[in-house]
């Protein structure tokens, strides 16, 4: 056996593409999972249609997952990637453009056959032709080693070119230098019911490794060390499982059962999936018939003293509109969690992006004022739940906590917080009949008091129609209407005074501030870092809380020259901005439902540098 | 552990026995229904039923959607939520699986509940939800002013069906019998003494109990039922539903309802033809005979069935969630959100 050369590399990308039906979804999960084992710090996307099985070899049924991973510091999954794992052609053809000039390829020889290149659109193997030339090219031909390890299994043919994701896996875990356990011990769980499948898969991963091994394909392998992150424990953790947990620690906290009402939704089913878990925890799910009994069910739990929440994506929020009007008027504690995808309409279900940020502040009829969070990261989703549950019950109002496909889908390594030291943030029911009035509302945040079913004497009616101040008896009378107008109003600014103030990253004054929220946060403080170390004036604001924005943020804004808002909308936070703080910031906007590339919103930041913008 | 809500739970359980009239049911609103309106007695025959079910006050909750019997729990003295158009059926869901120790009732109506609401109803029949479903069907849109209901006949003239409405009605009873409903009744706004039966057994029901009240709209659509509640009329045109009971009618109750093959047939019971002893007899545990006799309600020649159609025991849905959440807490003990954050695939970073 040849020996094999070990590099060190502080940082790599890369890339599992293949049909939606290979299992490149399963292999980047595991092979994230086994990095973040070791160490490393790291951010994934997952890239994949929304058609289940789309037609095999098709463009459009090409499925990807991409992860960053480093012994630095990593903010986002990656602008492109070193390495593309190719199963097919129409894999290849797709995924191309992600690659870096010089970048390698691993391709699945087997998947280019004259079906699959005709499929893709090649008039000739791209293996063979030369155009693949500036690329390091390693021909592999998987399926074929796939079945040759499980040639003596008795085992259908789909079940053996099912196994190939693993024969991939296998062999990344070599050339990286991965240890194979996690791995192991995830198919020994996850088929323990079914040997055959469990044995094949253990075969096949293990025949991956021994090729990487023994072929003289590979000279090099590569060692990439642990990041020095911040001391504790750590697991890696997706969004959607950290929005779900997130709601379920508030709920603990608050001393409250959590209740779901939902409807399935991509990109969200994963938060209704993960909390259907956990019904020893007190978790309430129920999957309504659609999105408005989901939030509907979810405002009558709350009626009842639960912690009401509904998750969702942007065409579910546009159903559940009314009912948060509801949750509006009658004052009841409630989270909408949307983890936006591409819009309008059906869009693109399994893409990310930020346009219902306006629908978020804005989308309701009448003046139905409604506090705004987003996360930034896929880890941050914990800590916006819980501050999503905290705003709701503290001030009685539904609040919208927005997520997006990319931070619910990706993943991270997240320091785990101490349970124990997240603060109580347990409401106070109102027990005492005497001087009760279901609108006489707390004098500092003005929230209305919860009185809940089954306590003797606080039988009330409350309802959408418009409230006497304090009764809460319906009222139709002119100056009342103004004036709980006004106090809904009040009551939801007053948050101001609740939340921290914003903060910047950089200098606090200078040439140009960045000003993004959600889950660009990795994209533009790589961009805004990189523009830093080349000794440009530029800062970062990212905002976590939309409505109501923090006190000093107009503040900050004035102490710049020049205001850069990247959104992968058309322009929705640079809106606020400019009508709020008059000030003349400027988007930068793409909508192609992917994350941005550091890179664009560098080269943004060096046109505005010089003037050009 | 317990939540806040167990702890207010506790401390206001107490086994004093309920002394309650009428009146204690009856809020401090004004009553806004026109004058003359079949919901005044809707609402006065679930104030006189209420002393005498047992439950105190304030563990009962009225939710109801948009229209003019939604304005009902603001009528009533107990806890109550005026929610939004045709979604009451979705947000008492909601309460009743948070809140399963409380009683809770929707008040919906034909628009409300068959039309906009469509959807929540049937759902929450299949899920037979513990939850007690008065709908007022006038047959028209009155808070609307006056356009055709899903439960209006073809033909009808109204605002928005200027050459009559060209709409198929549904049927609400044979509709939740489709829907799985395991107690499925009629009743009318101008009896008031079986209504409150009806409203007894609903509330005994365990399960979704719905009963539709024909209720005259006297507004918009007057007279409606007039003659399956007018004294002159009655008799002739409705027979009532009594479990084990032959179906007889008729002023003289001369008359009976017959199967001839699945269809009912009215049969004279005066002629000799026929005796009581070959009429139909009523089974509320019987589902298929249940839609045969909610069928009978668009058929010409035979009287409109009022009373229970259908009264079933079937698995309760808050039962079955919380007894997967006992089951959950026994295999896997009560949840720890400290372990569980700390659980899966960890790593220390020194």
């Amino acid at each position: 056996m040849a020996e094999k050369r070990v590099e060190s590399l502080e940082e790599v990308t890369i890339r599992f593409a293949g049909d939606s039906g290979d299992g490149m979804q399963l292999a980047g999960t595991q092979f994230t999972n086994t990095t973040a084992i070791l160490g490393n710090d790291l951010s994934t996307l997952p890239d994949y249609p929304a058609e289940i099985r789309a037609p095999a070899g098709t463009l459009f049924g090409v499925s990807g997952f991409q992860i960053h991973f480093g012994s630095t510091e990593i903010n986002t999954p990656g602008d492109q990637c070193d390495v593309l794992v190719a199963m097919n052609p129409a894999a290849l053809k797709v995924n191309l453009i992600n690659l870096v000039d010089g970048g390698s390829i691993i391709a699945n020889t087997d998947g280019f056959n004259d079906k699959n290149l005709k499929l893709a659109g090649y008039a000739q193997n791209p293996l063979h032709d030369g155009s693949l030339d500036k690329y390091r090219l390693y021909e592999v031909d998987i399926s074929r080693l796939t079945a040759l390890a499980l040639q003596d299994m008795n085992i259908s043919s789909k079940l053996i070119d099912r196994s190939k994701n693993f024969f991939a896996l296998g062999m990344m875990y070599w050339i990286y230098n991965r240890p194979l356990d996690s791995t192991i011990e995830w198919i020994g769980h996850k088929f323990k019911d079914k040997p055959d499948i469990k044995e094949a898969n253990l075969r096949v991963l293990k025949a991956g490794w021994n090729f990487g091994e023994t072929t003289e394909i590979f000279a090099v392998r590569y060692e990439v060390g642990p990041a020095k992150l911040a001391p504790g424990k750590y697991r890696n953790i997706t969004g959607n499982q950290a929005l779900a947990w997130g709601l379920m620690a508030a709920a603990k906290k608050a001393n409250l059962d959590l209740f779901l009402g939902s409807y399935p939704i991509t990109p969200a089913s994963d938060v209704l999936h993960e909390l259907s878990l956990y019904k020893n925890y007190g978790v309430k799910t129920f999957q309504a018939e659609d999105e408005i009994a989901g939030v509907s069910s979810a405002i009558g739990a709350s009626f009842g003293g639960a912690l009401g929440v509904t998750t969702t994506s942007g065409p579910g929020v546009a159903l559940k509109t009314e009912a948060i009007g509801l949750a509006v008027m009658v004052e009841l504690p409630l989270v909408i969690c949307n983890v936006q995808r591409g819009g309008p309409s059906t869009g693109l279900p399994t893409k990310t992006e930020q346009a219902d940020l306006l629908q978020a502040v804005y989308g309701r009829n009448g003046e139905a004022p409604v506090p705004v969070i987003a996360a930034s990261t896929p880890s941050d989703c914990f800590d916006a739940a819980f501050e999503a549950s905290r705003i709701a019950l503290k001030y009685m109002t539904p609040v919208i906590l927005l997520s997006d496909g990319y931070l619910g889908n990706g993943s991270e390594p997240w320091l785990i917080p101490d349970y124990s030291k997240l603060p109580d943030i347990s409401p106070k029911f109102r027990t005492d009949p005497a001087g009760f009035q279901p609108y006489l509302r707390d004098e500092t945040t003005l929230a209305r008091p919860w009185a809940i079913p089954g306590t003797p004497g606080l039988e009330h009616r409350i309802g959408g129609l418009e409230k006497q101040d304090i009764t809460g008896n319906v009222s139709y009378d002119p100056q009342n209407h103004d004036h709980m107008i006004r106090l809904r109003a009040e009551k939801i600014e007053r948050i101001a005074d609740d939340i921290p103030l914003a903060t910047v990253e950089g200098d606090a004054e200078g040439e140009i501030l960045v000003v993004g929220w959600g889950g660009t946060y990795g994209s533009i403080k790589n961009a805004v870092v990189r523009q830093r170390q080349k000794g440009h004036s530029v800062s970062h604001l990212h905002l976590r809380y939309l409505n109501p924005l923090p006190r000093n943020v107009g503040e900050i804004l004035y102490k710049f020259k020049k205001i850069l808002v990247p959104e992968i909308n058309l322009g929705q936070l640079v809106k606020i901005l400019r009508s709020k703080y008059l000030v003349p910031a400027i988007g930068f906007n793409r909508v192609r439902g992917l994350p941005f590339k550091s890179v664009e919103i560098e080269s943004e930041i060096e046109k505005m540098l010089k003037g050009k913008k | 552990m317990s939540t806040l809500v167990d702890d207010i739970l506790k401390s206001t359980t107490t086994t004093d026995p309920l002394k309650y009239t009428a009146k204690d049911f009856q809020s401090d609103q004004d009553v806004r229904w026109c004058p003359g309106c079949g919901d005044y007695s809707i609402l006065a025959q679930t104030e006189r039923v209420m002393p005498d079910l047992g439950i105190p006050r304030h563990k009962m909750a009225f939710i109801s959607g948009i229209g003019c019997s939604s304005r009902f729990p603001y009528y009533v003295n107990t806890y109550g939520f005026h929610g939004i158009h045709g979604r009451a059926t979705a947000i008492a869901s909601g309460l009743k699986l948070a809140r399963p120790d409380l009683s809770v009732w929707v008040v919906t109506g034909d628009g409300d509940g068959m039309s906009i609401g469509g959807n929540h109803f049937i759902h929450l029949l299949r899920r037979n939800l513990d939850i007690n479903v008065l709908l007022f069907n006038n047959q028209i849109y009155g808070l609307t002013k006056g356009q055709y209901s899903p439960t209006s006949e073809v033909g009808k003239v109204t605002k928005s069906t200027p050459y009559g409405s060209i709409d198929y009605p549904f049927n609400p009873a044979s509709l939740a019998l489709g829907a799985s409903a395991t107690f499925v009744a009629r009743a009318l706004d101008r009896d008031p003494k079986h209504m409150q039966s009806i409203i007894k057994r609903a509330v005994q029901h365990k399960g979704t109990s719905f009963i539709e009240i024909y209720q005259n709209c006297n507004i918009f659509n007057d007279g409606a039922f007039f003659q399956f509640t007018e004294k002159e009329t009655k008799d002739e045109n409705v027979v009532f539903l009594e479990h084990g009971k032959p179906l007889v009618f008729g002023k003289e109750k001369d008359k009976g309802i017959r199967l001839n093959g699945f269809s009912p047939e009215v049969v004279s019971l005066k002629d000799g033809k026929y005796s009581v002893n070959d009429l139909l007899v009523h089974n509320e545990k019987d589902t298929t005979l249940s839609f045969i006799l909610a069928d009978m309600t668009h058929k010409p020649d035979v009287p409109r069935p009022v009373g229970i159609f259908l009264a079933i025991e079937r698995p309760v849905y808050e039962d079955e969630m919380e007894r997967q959440i006992s089951f959950a807490k026994q295999k896997r003990g009560e949840g720890d959100m400290g372990k569980l954050l700390n659980s899966g695939n960890t790593w220390i970073v020194e």
